[in-house]
Formats: C-alpha cells, structure tokens, sequence
C-alpha cells in the first residue's frame, strides 16, 4: 500500500468528514465522554440535512446543556428550568411554519418542569422534545435526579437512592407515551456508533413528523454522566449499558405512522 | 373610526387588546380577571386578526408562553389577578433579563395568601420594586376607569416595544368589574414577519445567511459582562423615568391640601376632593397614571405648596413610601386605607383628611 502523506489527507477530494457548519467553532463545554456533544451534532447535522436552518427555533433549558445555543448555531431561546416546553409551545402556535424544539436534561424535563412537558405533550403540540437522560443533577455538581435509579449514588443521596424516602425513578418517557397528543415516541444512546445512527435516524424522524404537522415527538436520549457519576467516561458507558439501560430499555415506545 | 360601547372593564381590556394587533394571549383563570380570556375565546380572534389565545396549564407555563413570543418579536400578553401574578414573578424576571417586550395584567384583589376576590390595591410593592429576583424595572400603568383599561393595551404594547421591557398594568377588581362607556380604537393590523425582521431585528425567526444567530437569553456566566448588562437596564430604566412619567394633577393649582392616589382609590378620592371643596377646604388630587416611573417631580413640587399631603390606598401603605421619599419630610405625610377587599367610601376619605391632615 502506498504512503499517503498529510498534504494528500487534506486535500478536498479525500474528505470523509466534517462538522456541520450548524456547529459553531466555539469548544464544547461539556466534560470529555459525555453524550450531550455527540446529541448536539446529531441534531445539528439533522437540520443541515433537513437545511432548516432558517427556519428553526431551538430552546436551551437549564441544566448542562444551558449553553447550547453557544454551541447551536440557530436561532435560540434560554428558557428558566423545566419551562421550555412552554416556550416551544408560544413559539410554535405563533410560527406555525417554523421548526421548533426543546433540549433538555432530566433535572429540567421531568422534575422541575414536568407540568410543561405533560401539558405540552397532552395538547400534541407540532413541536419536537429532546430529552438527555443520565439519571443526575450534572451542572449542578452531582445531585439526585428524577432519573437517578434506586440504590445510585448522588451527593444529595450519599449512601444510594432509598426509593422509600426517597421515591422512584421517574420513566417520564413511558409516561407520555400514553398521552394522546405524541405521535412519537422513542429511547436511544449514543455511546457505539451503531447507536448515534439510531438515534439520528429517531431525530430525523421527529423534526419530519413536525414537517408534517402530525404532533409531538419525544426523543429520550439515555446518557452518561462520568464526572456526575465519578467514573471514567468508559467506565461510565460500561455503567450505562450494565445498570440503566435495564432500567430505561432502547427503542421506540410509541410510534403513530 | 372609534366605536362607543358599553363594557366591563376586563372586556374592554381584551377587545383593545385585538384591536391593538395582538399576536398572542396566554392565561390561566383566576377572579376577578377570568373575563379577559373569556371574552377572548369568545370573539374567536384566531378567525378576526389570526391571533392564539391559548389556556396555560398554569399561570408558570402562560408567562413562559409570553417568554417564548415576545422573543419572536410578537405582541404578546399574559392576564391574572395576584396570586397568579405571584407566580408568574419568576417568568416576568427573566423576561425583564432577556429585555422583551410584552404585556401583563394584574386585576388585583386582596391578600396575602389567597386572600379574597375583592379589589385591592396591595400589590404596589410586588409591581414596582421588583417582585421577581434581580435588579429590574416594569414600566408599571395605573388605569382607573374602563377607558384607561382599554388605552393601556395599545400604550403597553407600545411602551413595551419602545423599551424592550415588560409593561405591567396595575388594575384592581373594581376596574376590572364596573361597566362604563369606553371608546374603542379601529383595528390596527398584526405585525407581520418582514415587519418583525425590520423592526426587532433580535428577534429569534430562524437564522438566515446574512446575520448572526439571534439569542435570546438573559445568563451570562462572566460576571464582568452581567455587570455591564445591569448598566445597560438601569440606563434603560433613567430614559423610561425621564420620557415615560404620567400623572393626573386634579384641583392642584390653589390646593393647600393633597390627595395622591391611583386607580379605584383616585376616583373616589377625586369625589373626596369635591365634597372637601364645597366645605371650603383647598384640596387637590394628584393621581399617578405610571407607578414605575413614579411622579416623584411633582410630587416634590407640590409639597412646597400645601400644607399637608394624604396618600390613600386600598392597602396597608405602600406607594406613601414613594410619596414620603419624594417629599423628604418638608410637610405631613399621612396614609388612609382599607385592606382584605374593602373599597373606602369618599366620605371616610373625607374624615380622614379633616383628622389625620387638616386638624391632624
């Protein structure tokens, strides 16, 4: 085989890849191993596939992912925590040829704003959730999560979570399944690459769903938290796959084709 | 051309809010305001402007709703009466951060706590001096007639564009309730996307080509940058106190006695200032119309002329404290009201002042 040199790598016609220009160049402030980089690309790449750019509205919660529209290079709404369903809702009924959706964590999603999402939800607004679940308060420091399963350790439940003080893990994925309003429901990862394809395809499906008018889509996305949990991102990932894709199992929940 | 009718005052606020181009309303019911979204849902306004009338799931939810259309460029509102206002304090804070333009209404009625459902003027220091967390400023407006109801919607809106600032009208139950004869204003069109591409260019409406992604937030994690972002809104606030200041001077140029109230307590204080009059007492009414800003010059200017001033309240005192800073102690200051729903009847205002100010 012959050598190839570094010049030759870059030339134009050897390029196998890029990042989307729907990235900003701005380094991502998430911790090496987290799921929320690869989600954002994918999202990104979706709309750049979709080219939707001008015509999207994305809404950033509060949590880790609080910056995303630091990252997303669309047009972008901060919402105060838990409340961007709200949000999604306003921006959606007032633009109704827009491309409208949520980003957020667990802590946002299914503690704190957990009225906006079921409401949301229940009404079947054309709006797209996405939904990043590793079971912990990451921004924050580590703290119990909705998500956080039985027995887990967090800073707020030093000794693990006691579900009889402490109550059970919240499955806000199921829970809106049964809502009339989503037409769309499913639980991906992104740790494999096999996995990223999944769940980019379960994005592209959603954001299409919302070309059509058809309601809401909600696309869980089950991740690590590796400095959260006090893991090595591999060790973290290894976590996930053993203990909370057991709990949180992958694959469409609901789909209203 | 204007049309004469005879209204309440909630729906003559919700037919102005309309006529005025409104692109959105989001609510939650609560008396003594409920007819504002009623009405709405009742003139069918998606079919008359195109506009959204949408029930919240919670008074939360609607002022995020306002949130997320005001950061589109939309003419958007938010209605409820204290508690729910109470709620809200989160929501209006970030709107007030993030500097968009919206509308909410507060038909006050007593508290605290759940209270009553009778008129109340006991939200004054939740309207001007805060009530949600940080350092911001609505831009507050005192109607006290169902006239005033309806003008204000068309003037919040657009003070509330003018500033980037939320604009909150201050009414009360009694306003919200009485029916009286308003004028209403013809059909000024709704915004349309050119229009808010031109006009609030910050406006998140997808980004194209030709500019930078628009954000709307109101986080700034560098301090250095936060701090700077604070002078910006108290800039903002100095221009809103030296352009926006409105006030109504009754009888004020001979008084040697003075009234300040607003809404409900100014117009029953005003037929206080004839009854005091026609005994021969010198008495002016000055009633404030914006309560952030505060007519704090007049107020000022007026204490060099009169003997002694009574503010009066349907609360325990609260705008007498802004009243007190403008007079800096040069004449009595005294407060009359009633609490928990009850309205003064002009005659107890007339007590008040022969024996707190006058004899006092």
């Amino acid at each position: 085989m012959a050598e190839i040199t570094k010049e030759e790598i870059r030339q134009p016609e050897n390029l196998v890849y890029k990042k989307t220009d729907l990235l900003t160049d701005k380094a991502l402030s998430y911790c090496p191993g987290c799921g929320h980089g690869t989600t954002h690309r994918i999202v990104m790449e979706v709309l750049e596939e979709m080219d939707i750019q001008d015509k999207t509205i994305g809404i950033a919660p509060v949590g880790c992912s609080v910056l995303a529209y630091e990252f997303m290079n669309i047009d972008m709404q901060q919402a105060a925590h838990g409340r961007a369903p709200a949000l999604a809702t306003a921006v959606k009924r007032l633009f109704p040829e827009k491309f409208v959706f949520t980003y957020q964590g667990d802590g946002d999603l299914a503690a704190i704003g957990t009225a906006e999402t079921i409401h949301a939800c229940n009404r079947g607004e054309n709006i797209v959730i996405i939904f990043i679940n590793n079971g912990i308060y990451g921004m924050t420091g580590g703290q119990m999560a909705p998500t956080t399963l039985p027995g887990m350790k967090s800073s707020t439940s030093p000794y693990g979570r006691d579900i009889k003080t402490m109550g059970n893990p919240l499955k806000m994925t199921e829970l809106v399944a049964q809502l009339p309003g989503t037409i769309y429901v499913t639980r991906q990862a992104v740790h494999t690459p096999g996995h990223v394809r999944k769940t980019k395809k379960a994005i592209r499906k959603a954001f299409e769903n919302q070309k059509l008018n058809k309601g809401l889509s909600f696309v869980e996305v089950v991740s690590n938290c590796n400095s959260g949990w006090k893991m090595t991102p591999r060790q973290s990932n290894e976590w996930m796959v053993e203990n909370m894709f057991p709990f949180y199992p992958l694959g469409d929940i609901k789909v209203n084709d | 051309m204007k049309e004469l009718r005879l209204m309440k005052g909630n729906e003559a606020f919700a037919e102005a809010v309309i006529r005025s181009g409104a692109d959105g309303y989001f609510g939650y019911p609560i008396t003594p305001q409920s007819e504002v979204m009623e009405y709405l849902m009742a003139e069918k306004p998606q079919e008359r402007t195109g506009m959204v009338v949408l029930q919240a799931e919670s008074e939360v939810a609607a002022i995020n709703m306002v949130y997320g259309g005001a950061a589109c460029g939309k003419r958007v509102l938010t209605s409820s009466s204290s508690p729910g206002i109470s709620l809200k304090q989160e929501g209006i804070s970030y709107i007030a951060g993030a500097e968009l333009p919206c509308l909410i209404l507060n038909v006050v009625r007593g508290g605290p706590g759940l209270g009553t459902i009778q008129p109340s003027q006991s939200d004054y220091f939740q309207s001007t001096k805060g009530g949600g967390h940080g350092d911001y400023k609505l831009l507050v407006l005192a109607p006290s007639s169902v006239q005033e109801m309806a003008d204000f919607a068309k003037l919040g809106f657009d003070l509330a564009f003018k500033y980037r600032n939320p604009v909150l009208i201050l009414s009360d139950g009694a306003i919200g309730q009485m029916m009286e004869k308003v004028e209403l204003d013809e059909q000024r069109p709704r915004f349309t996307e050119d229009e808010i591409i031109k006009n609030t260019p910050w406006a998140t409406t997808g980004k194209t080509k030709n500019r930078e992604r628009n954000i709307i937030t109101s986080l700034d994690l560098d301090s250095s940058k936060q701090e700077l972002h604070n002078r910006v809104l108290q800039a903002k606030y100095r221009e809103m106190e030296k352009h926006e200041t409105r006030y109504e001077a009754i009888s004020c140029d001979d008084a040697e006695y003075l009234i300040v109230a607003y809404g409900t307590s100014a117009r029953l204080s005003q037929k206080a200032v004839d009854m005091l009059r026609a005994e021969g007492h010198k008495v002016g009414l000055l009633r404030p119309i914006t309560l952030y800003p505060f007519p704090t010059e007049i107020i000022a200017k007026l204490a060099d002329q009169v003997k002694g001033i009574l503010t009066v309240e349907m609360s325990a005192g609260q705008m007498i404290e802004d009243v007190r800073l403008a007079v800096g102690c040069r004449v009595k200051v005294e407060h009359f009201g009633r609490m928990g729903g009850i309205i003064p009847s002009p005659t107890e205002v007339v007590e008040a002042l022969k024996n707190q100010i006058i004899g006092g």
